[in-house]
């Protein structure tokens, strides 16, 4: 694998580990900004540069501030007294490396059946375009309503109540 | 002839990538492009703000700089001098890390910008063909760098700053990314090449830019907006009102670091005025036809600049936004607008030639304009005055 | 190891980092940043069988990667806005003190 390759995942997985370790919350949401931008520049080193910068502008200009938004509106920039890992973390950090392992056997195991064409699928943003609105028109139109219900029920369930209706 | 000057940057990357052997020259090529234009807007930054300065205090009936040099063009240089020599505090309760990267991130994506804009005839650094969508993706994560800087000085002021800077960013970012996508539908491709290839037409000596119809005018009105909004100057520069906030976001940072947010500020500015010259005004096309042989990029940066003094004069003669009508003017009105444009300009397209077509369009525009400005100037009565207080 | 091996592993081991950060860290909000990793990973699964596999549909992984980010972030959306109000009510967003369902 070239060195880019080596680059681009070593920076990911040390964001993601970052990420879930940090103390400082705001941190961890930085850290996670970094791992979205190093999987975009896997996804361009994919061959997929729609997909790569489709996931710069919504993750890291949309979730990731959404994320850190949030953060500050729960207080979340303190350190909590008790400690910010879990009492049954063991068991979680258990479960995570059983499922690496299984998943791991799995890759390895199914080696010889797996896929390897060099050729790159000739996909221009035309084509994208066209599938969309064409195969895809269903998918499309069912994202378009559940992006309206999502934001209309994020701000109905965050919104402050007024204080007479309480 | 002609062609010579037009062509004399490209022809001059050529000639110095020639000497290098074969292996070496598409890397040099770009190499020499990316230092050309990492020299070149600083430089015309550091124009600009001496220009910024004279003409706000002229709006202003005052004189502005000049006692460094002639009529104080040489302040750029006393004010890079000044923050270069400047000492670097950092607050002590500061996060020093989040601190000093700030700056960096914001630089480093408004500087990648720059590499999808034609900016004359086959003068693009890295013609994509998905140039648009880049553009918009690097400019969003610019926004996280606000947050960075505004959250890592441990200070009230800053971090309401920041706060205030990116919910208006991420407001009027959805007016942007529209008006540009109305522009993407008509020319039937997200690469800014042929955007401006498309608008590259004479009728009758005019040109076809997009402006010059009326969905792309008031396209061009909206991307306007939102493009002050998003460099937050003014009429939208509350989160960094003096008057309010200190400076907002940037109030700890001195120095060298300052000075990287005040050029990471107006070079978003040039990158937003270049990309909105590029989907609306024709690019690098000349106003005429039978001005064709000015050379490409002279008409480039000449909008540019005026784009540039249209900011300016905005910012000398306007008063300031507060935050909730800042909120509203966005989603209430420009992009019930943007997204109305959106219809207009598939009228327009399936309309087919003729008079029509500019009657129908203008007229449903205008009314909305209309209606909408009704709805937004007359709510409400204003009462007697109420206090709300902080919970 | 051919290179889609590699690709796989990686979205793999980003996959369990997420599920080890949501099961073992307190703060609500970071379990919705190790699900967000989770997320990731499984677009990274998608690419990668997108480029390496037999493609006699040229262009389903990468659609099926751009629906998953944009349901990824409605999710994040309301997750986020749930959090935001559990806090305004219970005054806190740690996990373990939240173990009951009466309010």
């Amino acid at each position: 694998m070239s060195i880019v390759f080596y680059v681009l995942t070593t920076i990911t997985v040390m964001g993601a580990l970052a990420a879930m370790l940090l103390k400082n919350t705001v941190h961890c949401a930085l850290a996670l900004s970094v791992v979205f931008a190093g999987l975009a520049f896997l996804f361009m080193s994919l061959d997929a540069q729609y997909a790569g910068w489709a996931q710069v502008l919504v993750y890291i200009g949309a979730v990731a501030i959404l994320v850190v938004f949030a953060i500050l509106l729960t207080k979340g920039s303190e350190t909590p007294k008790d400690g910010v890992f879990s009492r049954t973390w063991f068991v979680g950090l258990v479960i995570a490396a059983g499922v690496f392992a299984v998943l791991g056997w799995a890759v390895m195991g199914s080696m010889k059946a797996l896929p390897q064409l060099t050729a790159v699928p000739q996909v221009t943003n035309l084509d994208i375009g066209n599938a969309l609105v064409g195969r895809y028109v269903l998918p499309l139109e069912i994202v378009a309503v559940l992006l309206t219900a999502a934001m209309i029920g994020a701000v109905i369930v965050a919104i402050h109540e007024k204080e007479g209706q309480k | 002839m002609i062609g010579f000057f037009d062509q004399i940057f490209v022809l001059l990357q050529h000639w110095i990538v020639s000497f290098l052997p074969a292996a070496w020259q598409s890397a040099a090529g770009v190499l020499l492009a990316v230092v050309a234009i990492i020299c070149l807007f600083p430089a015309l930054f550091a124009l600009t703000t001496v220009f910024e300065r004279k003409g706000i205090a002229r709006i202003q009936n005052r004189l502005g700089p000049n006692r460094v040099g002639p009529y104080g063009l040489l302040q750029p240089i006393a004010d890079g001098i000044k923050s270069l020599t400047k000492e670097d505090i950092v607050p002590m309760s500061a996060d020093a890390a989040v601190h000093f990267l700030a700056p960096v991130v914001m630089v480093v994506a408004v500087f990648m910008g720059f590499a999808v804009l034609p900016m004359g005839r086959n003068m693009v650094l890295v013609d994509m063909d998905a140039g648009l969508l880049f553009y918009f993706a690097i400019g969003a994560s610019a926004e996280l760098a606000v947050f960075m800087a505004g959250w890592s000085s441990r200070n009230k002021y800053s971090l309401l700053g920041a706060m205030r800077a990116v919910a208006q960013m991420i407001s009027y970012e959805v007016p942007l990314l529209l008006s540009g996508v109305t522009v993407v539908m008509i020319t039937g491709s997200l690469s800014l090449t042929k955007i401006v290839a498309a608008q590259n037409h004479y009728s009758y000596g005019l040109p076809h830019w997009y402006i010059f119809t009326p969905w792309g005018c008031a396209g061009f009105l909206m991307y306007a907006i939102a493009a002050t909004a998003e460099s937050n100057r003014s009429p939208f520069d509350l989160p960094e009102g003096e008057s309010e906030l200190v400076a907002g976001y940037h109030t700890e940072y001195s120095g060298f670091k300052f000075a990287l947010f005040f050029l990471g500020e107006y070079l978003a500015m040039f990158s937003i005025s270049g990309l909105g010259t590029t989907l609306f005004l024709g690019g690098w096309s000349a106003p005429f036809s039978f001005l064709n042989w000015v050379p490409s990029w002279i008409w480039f940066f000449s909008k540019l600049m005026l784009s540039i003094f249209v900011f300016i004069w905005l910012r000398g003669t306007l008063p300031r936004l507060r935050q909730d009508q800042l909120m509203n003017f966005a989603w209430k009105f420009v992009l019930p607008m943007c997204l109305l444009n959106l219809f207009v300009a598939a009228a327009w397209r399936f309309m087919g030639d003729g008079w029509l077509r500019w009657v129908v369009c203008s007229a449903v525009l205008i009314a909305a304009y209309v209606t909408l400005g009704w709805s937004e100037m007359h709510r409400g009565k204003i009462g007697p005055r109420s206090y709300r207080y902080a919970e | 190891m051919t290179s889609l091996a590699y690709y796989l592993l990686v979205a793999a081991l980003l996959f369990s980092i997420g599920l080890a950060g949501a099961l073992v860290r307190r703060n609500a909000i970071l379990v919705l940043i190790g699900i967000e990793l989770m997320l990731n990973a499984a677009n990274l699964n998608l690419i990668a069988f997108w480029r390496y596999g037999p493609h006699p549909e040229r262009l389903t992984g990468m659609i099926f990667a751009i629906f998953s980010i944009a349901v990824a972030a409605a999710e994040a959306a309301v997750g986020l806005g749930l959090v935001i109000q559990i806090h305004r009510h219970a005054k806190t967003t740690d996990l373990d003190a939240m173990n009951r369902m009466k309010g």
